[in-house]
């Protein structure tokens, strides 16, 4: 079988400015944020992210990485505006792309089957068109020759995905109740990575979920990493819900610059690895516990 | 028992679904999840729901109840609805930061959009909702800010812009009626302005002239009143729905 273990460092190894990158899960759930905070140690820059965005767009919009943002919403899911996207949209730091969010399915699926645009309604009358002049009509070629948007491919350079289980060559699978997209980001990029909370033999695969959870195929994985808790403080059910108290902590950095600071500090530069930041939100667990005790 | 101005929404929700069928019911915020589980205890027992999340449940649950037993009849994870949508099988009951005469709808942001004032939640699915099938709006606060004369940014599609696109574009575009604090509205006008269907009991037609940033294109002679719930509905809402009293929360009840 093939091995394709590698680490959040080496995958970084791979990325560059200005490149276009997916990342997976759905607002606050099951984001693959180990990935994306060594991004946010990096240099990188000018980075375009595509996302059904959660604090993987906040948090690198305000770290400065991000030239441009293509999504349908960015939200933490309990708390319903991601607060630092919504500081750099009113600052106007970073461009954007704000689509609806099944056209959004619609661009990531034709990358992934290699068109350049799918037709659909979704769009047509509303300023999705207004402020995407780029996007184009098609005219139906048949009898009833009616007009529909023509979604372009979304194409990425990589894609960075969480998923529950996965193996060694890149088989990935979901135990939580929604795939989500990250099928599609995958067939939609060059190049794959995934995260999982646990690697396993792959005959082990079927233990925890029916055939149906195996979503992701390794054929288009290229890099997968073992990341216990690796999606958090975003939820990754059944393995663990979002961790709220740390979310609302994050949320609330988005006021108060010294607060960034230490979060900064504390939570993305210190811990020079996820395993240190797994034990850095430990400690902030158990002050949180103390403070709640006293 | 009298009612109170929750449950009159609760039920002017409600009626918003009634005749819908086998549907999926998508309702999004506080009363309209109250209304839609109305309807479906009552009138609709054939509309399908999500429970926000993956599995579609076929019983109907207090709000709020976090360990109320599900009876999953589906599964219907995000790729799923967005199928849903665009087969059209649905109604969503969506929130409105702000909407004009045509019922065009915002969500996106206040101001520039290069540059908003506020970022609000953005398209989300209201493109595609209000192209594909039937849409309603919920305002739980009435005034000059949500209903005005023209939106900053049109997220959700209203009746001239749909109107604009030809007939074929536009054949499955329906916004169905408009709820608020303070009465049921619609569109049922030659061009599709909106209309005052009822006023909310207690409240006064100047009320609703006064907290409306457009003209409302009003009835012929006395106002109609909102139904009052039944005694039957005023029993569902307060032991089967709504025990804990969220509805009266969202409005300041």
């Amino acid at each position: 079988m093939l091995d394709k273990r590698t680490t959040e460092e080496r995958v970084l190894g791979e990325l560059q400015d200005g490149m276009t990158i997916g990342i997976g899960g759905w607002g606050s759930r099951r984001k693959p944020m180990s990935l994306v905070r060594a991004i946010a140690r990096s240099t990188l820059k000018d980075l375009t992210i595509v996302s059904y965005g959660g604090p993987d767009v906040g948090l690198l919009c305000k770290l400065g990485k991000v030239r441009k943002v293509i999504y349908g919403f960015v939200s933490l899911d309990s708390i319903p505006l991601e607060p630092h996207f919504r500081v750099a949209r009113q600052e106007a730091s970073v461009e954007v792309m704000e689509l609806d969010e099944g056209m959004f399915q619609w661009g990531l699926y034709a990358a992934a089957l290699r068109l350049p645009f799918l037709p659909t309604r979704a769009g047509l009358g509303s300023d999705v068109l207004k402020y995407n002049p780029g996007l184009k009509l098609v005219s139906s070629p048949y009898e009833d020759g009616e007009q529909l948007v023509a979604m372009p491919a979304l194409n990425l350079d990589v894609a960075l995905i969480h998923m529950n289980r996965g193996d060694a060559a890149g088989n990935g699978q979901f135990l939580g109740p929604d795939p989500f997209f990250d099928d599609l980001f995958c067939m939609a990029a060059k190049r794959r990575f995934m995260s999982v909370e646990r690697l396993v033999p792959t005959e082990d695969l079927l233990n925890e979920g029916s055939v149906h959870t195996l979503k992701i195929s390794r054929m288009h994985v290229d890099g997968v990493i073992e990341a216990p808790q690796g999606a958090h403080f975003t939820e990754c059910p059944p393995d663990y819900s979002r961790d709220e108290a740390f979310q609302r902590a994050y949320a609330a950095t988005a006021q108060d610059a010294e607060a960034w600071e230490a979060f900064k500090r504390r939570f993305i530069d210190e811990p020079g690895d996820h395993a240190a930041y797994v034990a850095a939100v430990d400690a902030f667990r158990k002050e949180t516990a103390d403070k709640g005790k006293a | 028992m009298s009612a109170t101005l929750d449950e009159v929404c609760a039920v002017a929700i409600a009626e918003c679904f009634r005749g819908d069928g086998e549907i999926l019911c998508s309702p999004i915020g506080t009363l309209p999840a109250i209304g839609a589980r109305l309807a479906k205890l009552t009138f609709e027992p054939g509309l399908l729901m999500t429970d926000g999340v993956g599995p579609l449940v076929a019983n109907v649950s207090a709000l709020g109840d976090k360990d109320a037993a599900k009876v999953i009849e589906g599964w219907l994870p995000y790729r799923s609805v967005f199928d849903v949508v665009w087969h059209g099988r649905r109604h969503v009951m969506m929130g409105a930061t702000q909407i004009d005469r045509f019922g065009n709808q915002n969500i996106a942001c206040i101001g520039d959009f290069e540059k908003p004032k506020a970022q609000l939640l953005g398209m989300r699915g209201a493109p595609g909702n209000t192209i594909c099938h039937p849409t309603s709006y919920w305002v739980p606060k009435h005034s000059r800010r949500v209903f005005v004369e023209q939106v900053d940014v049109v997220s959700g599609v209203g009746y001239d812009r749909a109107r604009a696109l030809g007939e074929r574009a536009s054949r499955f575009h329906e916004i169905r009626r408009v709820i608020s604090n303070l009465g049921v509205f619609d569109f049922q006008t030659p061009d599709n302005r909106m209309r005052l269907v009822s006023a909310h009991p207690g409240v006064e037609l100047s009320e609703i002239v006064e907290n409306t940033g457009f003209e409302l294109v009003l009835p012929q002679g006395d106002v109609p009143r909102s139904r009052q719930p039944s005694e039957a509905e005023l029993e569902l809402l307060r032991t089967r729905i709504d025990p804990k009293g969220f509805g009266k929360k969202e409005l300041g009840l």
